[in-house]
């Protein structure tokens, strides 16, 4: 006892005078403790792989002297005898906010803000590189003496706010040392995310692709003012590039941002270590092929509430299976040799980290690797690996001391070693008492096992079967044990002191009579192998895991659909060729293209589908079209050319396979209508299973959104501060970004230096003929002005979208060469559709405009035939020119007809098989192809939807059980799952 | 293409359509059409298909009418009665009766986005006193759009707050509301609470839907207000107080009660609650989940206004093609039910109500059996029977004639259509402007 509370002073001394060696001392005497300290008869974990038995770690002022097997001790060294125990490097977290202010939400005011409010710093409010961590750091006790008990010495942190948040700082969990000695880097690194500030309401980005953007033009603007071109002071731009050589780290969100942010360290050669989301197991081949680091948290999903039915029927598969999975994350990322450290980042409490953890390694992640991401994957990735990390020469005596492995479920964390410094979590010396005793006295023998955290033991007391009502207390080396007979009130109360090298204990014991009597409780020998075995059966028969599919929500394919040779014998072919449509004809499919088309073609052993009294069409492709993305408009500025769909696609978007089950093989996914100049489009085929890359169509033509009309001009909600508030306007926005185009492309010609803009490379695409614009519209007037103005400018627009009043201005939109895709019936939604007419692709036909039927609706996607069916109730368009409506003619417009739109030897095999006349409101379709791969099958879906119930019930059986051992339960909430169209914002 | 071949191509297109015959005159009134005359002669439909609306079909039909009403329906090649008045030929094309359309906003809106020409939501949370028929537009350019599809009959219904105001039935061919009236406060609509409702994402909350901690509280004002409108018409009370006055209808069974309702729970709930305080003409509109308790639905009797079928699922794992099916799923187990057009855009959509019958036919549902979930099955739950939803003798003359298949729309082409035995006009803004700019182009 005497020699430990020695060693604790003499700690404390030490840890005083670890620096500051040029500080003037006033309140006593200036000196200094050059003493060591060695820890001896260790298991010694120099590195995760590094292990030394029976080791001995040697310390002097607060760094490591020398670690290893045979370690001279020095005279002046204080021995600390570990008996075996375990000494770990300790944990660094790389990612957080520790002690840093949380930043206050900016206040509501009505009706949005355009423009900066700062100035001096970069035009985007959300752009703060400037912004240094240091200057706001507050060492937070409470928290840090919360990430030491997880076993953490170091954690790096940084103001996390806004997109660009500047520089954070690396600093040791050392209470006693004062921020001086605390802080390792003042510059840990630069930290982005694509989430907005609090501190600001300026509207751009409102969206994540805008984010995107914003960050690319971000550094383009940095290169540009680090050479000098700037006229203005930025101090933003000046900040980022000053720390351009730190270590960046981006918070992503999503598996699929993780990619966004790889992107963007790519094109500028940034090497973002990226703050993952814990679901890159769902995309890990994406994932792996970035070659990127990642910091990834473990923030496991709770399990639901599955005890009402009513309840259930909220929760999607995939929902449900992200409980079952998302503990895998780490075991997927680690096979797939992809490097990352872990963090708290995300828990809700600190204390969950050490229990999630250990569930990811009963999941199957390795405990070296769990030690690797903790300790030299993080010092790496801060450029501190001389300093931290490890407890070779040299490096900060930051370290764990426990009983066992690291991780095993009976560890104790004993200390945890700062600079040095000792932080008790455990007492060392005091003894773990769990087991089973006997304790005998002269009427009863009372068998008492010891259990439970060893913070929180707990005592079960039985005489023979009879359980008696026991308390228990340990503190400071005494046992006290208070045994109730709950029959006849009978208290035992007995206490002892726990001596080191005993394993039983001896005391007082107080009959119920009031007699005092000495006792001694037997510890019974336990079979400690016996006890492992049974460990580990338990990790291999405990876990549950459900196979993920492609994409991992409900209707995804354990396999992807894949390319294959297909004979349709014996159908009506739509052909859309000059042929038109052919009756009891075969079609072979073979390497994803249209092989033959003919009579009687040799089934061999092809596989054969009997397609006698059914149509097979080309694929439906649908012009205007707004699922499959988590944004589509990017409305914080009256132009944002600089965004894209391509960036923000989501795979798993259900209305990918329910517009396959209604026969659509190509999809235009457009920006909204938000503003006059919006974003531009991806263009996709719904290959249901394939990543957000996988979707799109393969070198598609260039595509953005362009938008007149009453949602540019903000006409029906509340905002009257943005340009253009009239059409009068719109027609001078374009004028202004056009002429600005053409001059920005000049200078850019010129070879005189020029500001990188992306928003203006777009235009510039636009003016030289190489991007499409396909415009929102809708009344006449404004339709003929975008076309005088691209004439003015000497380029075509390629397609009005919408156009319902193109009825009124056909014979100019056939002289201008411009396509419309219209709705086939809807109208009197909005003041500008009161003249909109079921008759409209009738009329633009006969006029000779190229004429599509398009949904931007994600139900109406999925019956497309119908619309384009409706041009025959209204108008008379024949039935041939009414199909093409969905199927060649969008593939027109979208300069795509060389490939798909048509049934032709050569084009794609993105075909439809129908169970009637396609056009017809009582055809289903039973088959769609795409490149010769079956994406939708009729058949296959309805095993799907057995295999959805079978798997939702097994799933809801897990949760249930998972509530027997006492965890806590989400109550199920149902997602709101955003349907967009174009007024979506 | 030149522009001679254009005009030919134009005429061409034309020629397609039997129905237009005053093309040349250039004729445009720019307003609603002038409301038809009531029946002055005899007329009597020959030879066509019959759709009767009960299910049953005669391919050689003779339907006669007379001073509105139907007084023949008979089968030409079994039966030999004489054909009266002017005699339409109908051979090779098909009559039905008009469509109707339950649950719809007819008449309240013109255009959505332009607020004075809303009329649909009053404020409170219990004013049964409201009325959608007053402020039924009869002149609605919407309204005269339905028409051509063969959507003759509606009821115009407000919306918002628990109890949302009354219900009327109008035909649609009428000068003012009062002309337009077939039934007059036909229902009570009432928007029952969810027992899920979305977090109030403007205070930061997860836009998610979570359990509703207000359910049973909302249930049991719902209640209350019953207890209370019942308590006070047994009584001649002093003072008036008018929302306990409109709920009367309901105790004395001559109004309906319209549920609109999705959830299983729910619907058991209010069904439950409603019989239990003596309100026994119950109508569930919505009904997303009413598959699921169709043994119950059956026991109480109540019918379904199932939710719009050209709808995307609610959940994502739910079969792609549930809301193709649900009035099929119900229809198999007995359940009486009716299709609607409520939704998004609900007013211009139905118009499409045909095809929406179309498309559960699309899910093996036959046609006549589909046909009746806009014709017979409407006109029971509206209580409209006796007179309107089949071909029958003694019924109103409100039928129409089609080209083709009315469900399908590539054969949906309706030639002729009568309200009342009047033969309404089939023009409309829209086809007024179709042909004021065909001829701008042919002219040209």
């Amino acid at each position: 006892m005497k020699k430990t509370l020695f060693t604790c002073l003499l700690l404390i001394s030490v840890a005083t005078s670890i620096a500051q060696d040029y500080f003037p001392t006033n309140s006593g005497l200036k000196q200094e403790n050059n003493n060591y300290t060695a820890f001896t008869n260790a298991t010694l974990y120099i590195s995760p792989n590094k292990v030394i038995k029976k080791g001995t770690l040697l310390i002097q002022n607060g760094k490591v002297v020398e670690s290893g097997k045979s370690v001279v001790i020095p005279d002046n060294t204080i021995v600390i005898d570990l008996n075996g125990n375990y000494i770990y490097p300790s944990f660094i977290d790389p990612y957080s906010s520790f002690g840093i202010p949380k930043t206050k939400k900016v206040k509501w005011e009505n009706g949005p803000q355009y423009e900066s409010k700062r100035e001096g710093f970069y035009w985007n409010d959300h752009v703060m590189p400037e912004n240094r961590a240091i200057d706001r750091f507050e060492y937070d006790r409470k928290k840090a003496d919360e990430l030491r008990k997880a076993g953490f010495g170091v954690i790096n942190t940084h103001i996390m706010d806004g997109i660009a948040r500047g520089t954070g700082i690396l600093v040791t969990l050392n209470d006693r040392l004062n921020n001086s000695e605390r802080i390792i880097n003042d510059s840990s690194g630069q930290y982005f995310s694509f989430k907005k500030s609090e501190a600001s309401r300026q509207s751009y980005p409102s969206s994540h692709m805008g984010a995107i953007a914003l960050l690319k033009q971000m550094h383009y603007d940095a290169k540009w003012y680090a050479d000098g071109h700037a006229k203005n002071k930025d101090l933003s731009l000046e900040a980022l590039n000053t720390n351009k050589s730190l270590p960046s780290f981006i918070e992503s969100g999503d598996k699929r941002k993780n990619i966004n942010a790889d992107d963007i360290s790519d094109l500028f050669d940034l090497n973002y270590t990226i703050i993952g989301a814990g679901d890159e197991y769902e995309a890990i081949e994406s994932i792996k092929a970035t070659q990127s680091k990642y910091i990834i948290p473990i923030n496991f999903p709770e399990a639901y509430d599955v005890s009402d039915p009513y309840a259930i029927k909220y929760l999607t598969i995939a929902e449900m299976r992200d409980w079952n999975q998302a503990p895998t994350n780490l075991r997927v990322l680690s096979k797939n040799n992809i490097e990352f450290a872990l963090t708290t980042f995300k828990l809700k409490k600190i204390s969950e980290f050490d229990k999630n953890l250990k569930k990811a390694i009963k999941y199957g992640f390795d405990k070296t690797k769990a030690l690797e991401a903790l300790t030299v994957i993080p010092a790496a990735m801060l450029g501190q690996s001389d300093k931290v990390g490890t407890l070779k020469k040299g490096r900060y005596a930051n370290f764990l001391i426990m009983s066992g492995e690291l991780f095993d479920e009976e560890t104790i964390l004993y200390e945890n070693w700062v600079q040095g410094t000792k932080n008790s979590i455990n007492s060392l010396n005091k003894k773990d008492i769990r087991g089973t005793y006997t304790l005998t006295t002269d009427e009863k023998k009372f068998d008492i096992s010891i259990a439970g955290n060893i913070n929180k033991l707990k005592a079960t007391v039985k005489v023979d079967t009879l359980i008696y009502d026991s308390k228990l207390s340990y503190e400071d080396d005494w046992v006290t044990i208070s045994i109730t007979d709950k029959e006849t009130k009978d208290v035992f109360n007995s206490t002892a002191l726990i001596e080191k090298n005993h394993s039983n204990f001896s005391g007082i014991l107080i009959l119920p009579d009031g007699t005092q009597t000495n006792f001694t409780a037997l510890k019974k020998e336990e079979k400690k192998e016996e006890k492992k075995g049974k460990q580990k059966e338990e990790k291999n028969s405990d876990v549950e895991i459900v196979p993920l599919t492609y994409p991992n929500v409900g209707y995804g394919y354990l396999e992807r659909p894949q390319k294959q040779t297909i004979l349709f014998k014996n159908a009506t072919v739509w052909t859309n060729e000059e042929v038109g449509i052919l009756t009891k004809t075969d079609v072979l499919v073979k390497n994803g293209k249209i092989e033959k088309i003919g009579k009687n073609l040799a089934s061999g052993n092809l596989l054969t589908i009997d397609a006698t009294g059914k149509h097979l069409t080309s694929g439906i492709i649908d012009e205007h079209s707004h699922i499959a993305a988590t944004s589509i408009n990017e409305g914080g500025q009256n132009s944002s050319a600089e965004v894209t769909i391509e960036d923000v696609l989501d795979p798993e978007d259900i209305n990918i396979y329910r517009n396959l089950a209604g026969g659509v093989t190509a999809i235009q996914i457009l920006h909204g209508s938000a503003n006059p100049i919006g974003g531009r489009s991806a263009i996709i085929k719904p290959r249901w299973g394939a990543d957000a890359k996988g979707l799109l169509y393969k070198d598609a033509p260039k595509f953005i959104k362009f938008a007149l009309g009453e949602n540019v001009k903000q006409s029906n909600w509340q905002s009257y501060s943005r340009f253009p508030q009239t059409r009068m306007g719109v027609e001078q926005l374009y004028v202004n970004y056009f002429t600005r185009a053409k001059e920005y492309e000049v200078k850019k010609l010129s070879g005189k230096p020029y500001r990188y803009d992306l928003e203006m490379e777009v235009l510039v695409e636009i003016l030289n003929k190489e991007r499409f614009i396909s415009c929102h519209s809708y009344v006449q007037s404004e339709i003929n002005m975008l076309m005088k103005v691209a004439e003015r400018f000497n380029f075509r627009i390629n397609t009005f979208t919408h156009i319902l009043e193109g009825y009124k201005v056909a014979d100019k939109m056939r002289e201008h060469g411009v396509g419309g895709s219209t709705f086939s019936d809807w109208w009197a939604y909005k003041y500008e559709v009161k003249d909109a007419i079921p008759y409209n692709a009738s009329i633009m036909a006969a006029a000779g405009v190229t004429v599509a039927i398009n949904s931007d609706d994600a139900e109406m996607s999925r019956r497309l035939n119908q619309e384009a069916a409706k041009s025959i109730k209204y108008g008379g368009i024949s039935e041939e020119e009414a199909w093409k409506m969905v199927t060649l003619n969008p593939a027109k417009l979208l300069h795509l007809d060389d490939k798909v739109g048509s049934i032709k030897v050569g084009k794609d095999a993105d075909l439809v098989l129908w169970s009637d006349h396609p056009l017809s409101v009582y055809a289903i379709a039973e088959k769609t192809l795409i490149e010769g791969a079956v994406y939708f099958d009729i058949e296959k879906d309805k095993l799907q939807r057995a295999a959805i119930k079978e798997e939702k019930n097994k799933l809801v059986k897990l949760m249930r059980d998972d509530k027997d051992k006492g965890v806590k339960k989400k109550i199920p909430v149902k997602k709101q799952k955003k349907q967009f169209t174009c007024e979506s914002l | 293409m030149k522009a001679y071949n254009l005009i030919k191509e134009i005429m061409k297109t034309l020629k397609n359509i039997r129905t237009i015959l005053i093309m040349s005159f250039g004729f445009i009134v720019y307003s609603q059409q002038t409301p038809a005359p009531l029946q002055k002669e005899v007329l009597t439909i020959s030879g066509a298909t019959a759709h009767i609306g009960n299910g049953e079909i005669i391919q050689n039909s003779i339907i006669t009418f007379e001073n509105g009403k139907i007084v023949a329906v008979a089968d030409a090649t079994t039966s030999k009665i004489p054909l009266r008045g002017t005699i339409i030929d109908a051979s090779e094309k098909h009559v039905y009766p008009g469509f109707i359309a339950p649950n719809t906003t007819l008449g309240l809106v013109e255009i959505d986005a332009v607020r004075p020409s809303r009329d649909l939501d009053e404020l409170g949370q219990f004013i049964p006193n409201i009325r959608s028929l007053i402020a039924y537009n009869a002149e609605s350019r919407v309204v005269e759009s339905l028409r051509p599809n063969g959507v003759l009959i509606a009821q115009t219904t407000p919306r918002g707050g628990i109890i949302s105001g009354t219900s009327s039935i109008v035909q649609l061919d009428a000068w003012n509301w009062e002309d337009a009236a077939i039934k007059v406060d036909d229902g009570i609509h009432l928007n029952w609470p969810e027992s899920y409702v979305q977090g109030r994402w403007w205070l930061g909350e997860s836009s998610a839907e979570k359990p509703n901690k207000k359910y049973q509280e909302e249930l049991e004002s719902i209640t209350s207000f019953i207890v209370n409108s019942k308590t006070y018409g047994k009584s001649t009370p002093e003072t008036i107080n008018e929302s306990y006055k409109a709920m009367q209808g309901l105790f004395r069974g001559e109004q309906k009660m319209f549920i609109h309702a999705n959830g299983e729970k729910e619907m058991i709930d209010a069904v439950s609650i409603l019989k239990n305080n003596g309100i026994d003409n119950l109508v569930l509109v919505g009904a997303y989940e009413a598959y699921k308790i169709t043994d119950y639905l059956k026991q109480h009797h109540v019918p379904v206004l199932i939710q719009r079928v050209h709808t995307t699922p609610e959940g994502d794992d739910d079969d792609y093609d549930l809301p193709y099916k649900l009035a099929k799923l119900l229809v198999e187990e007995g359940v009486l039910v009716a299709l609607q057009s409520s939704g998004q855009m609900s007013r211009m959509n139905t118009r499409n109500l045909p095809f929406y019958a179309g498309q559960v036919v699309g899910q093996g549902m036959d046609k006549e059996k589909a046909l009746q979930l806009i014709t017979e099955n409407p006109a029971k739950i509206l209580g409209i029977d006796n007179s309107y939803g089949t071909l029958e003798v003694g019924k109103s003359a409100t039928l129409f004639i089609s080209e083709g298949d009315a469900l399908d729309m590539m054969s949906n082409q309706l030639i002729k259509a009568f309200i009342d035995g009047r033969e309404i006009s089939l023009e409309t803004h829209q086809t007024e402007l179709w042909k004021r700019y065909t001829n701008k182009y042919s002219n040209k």
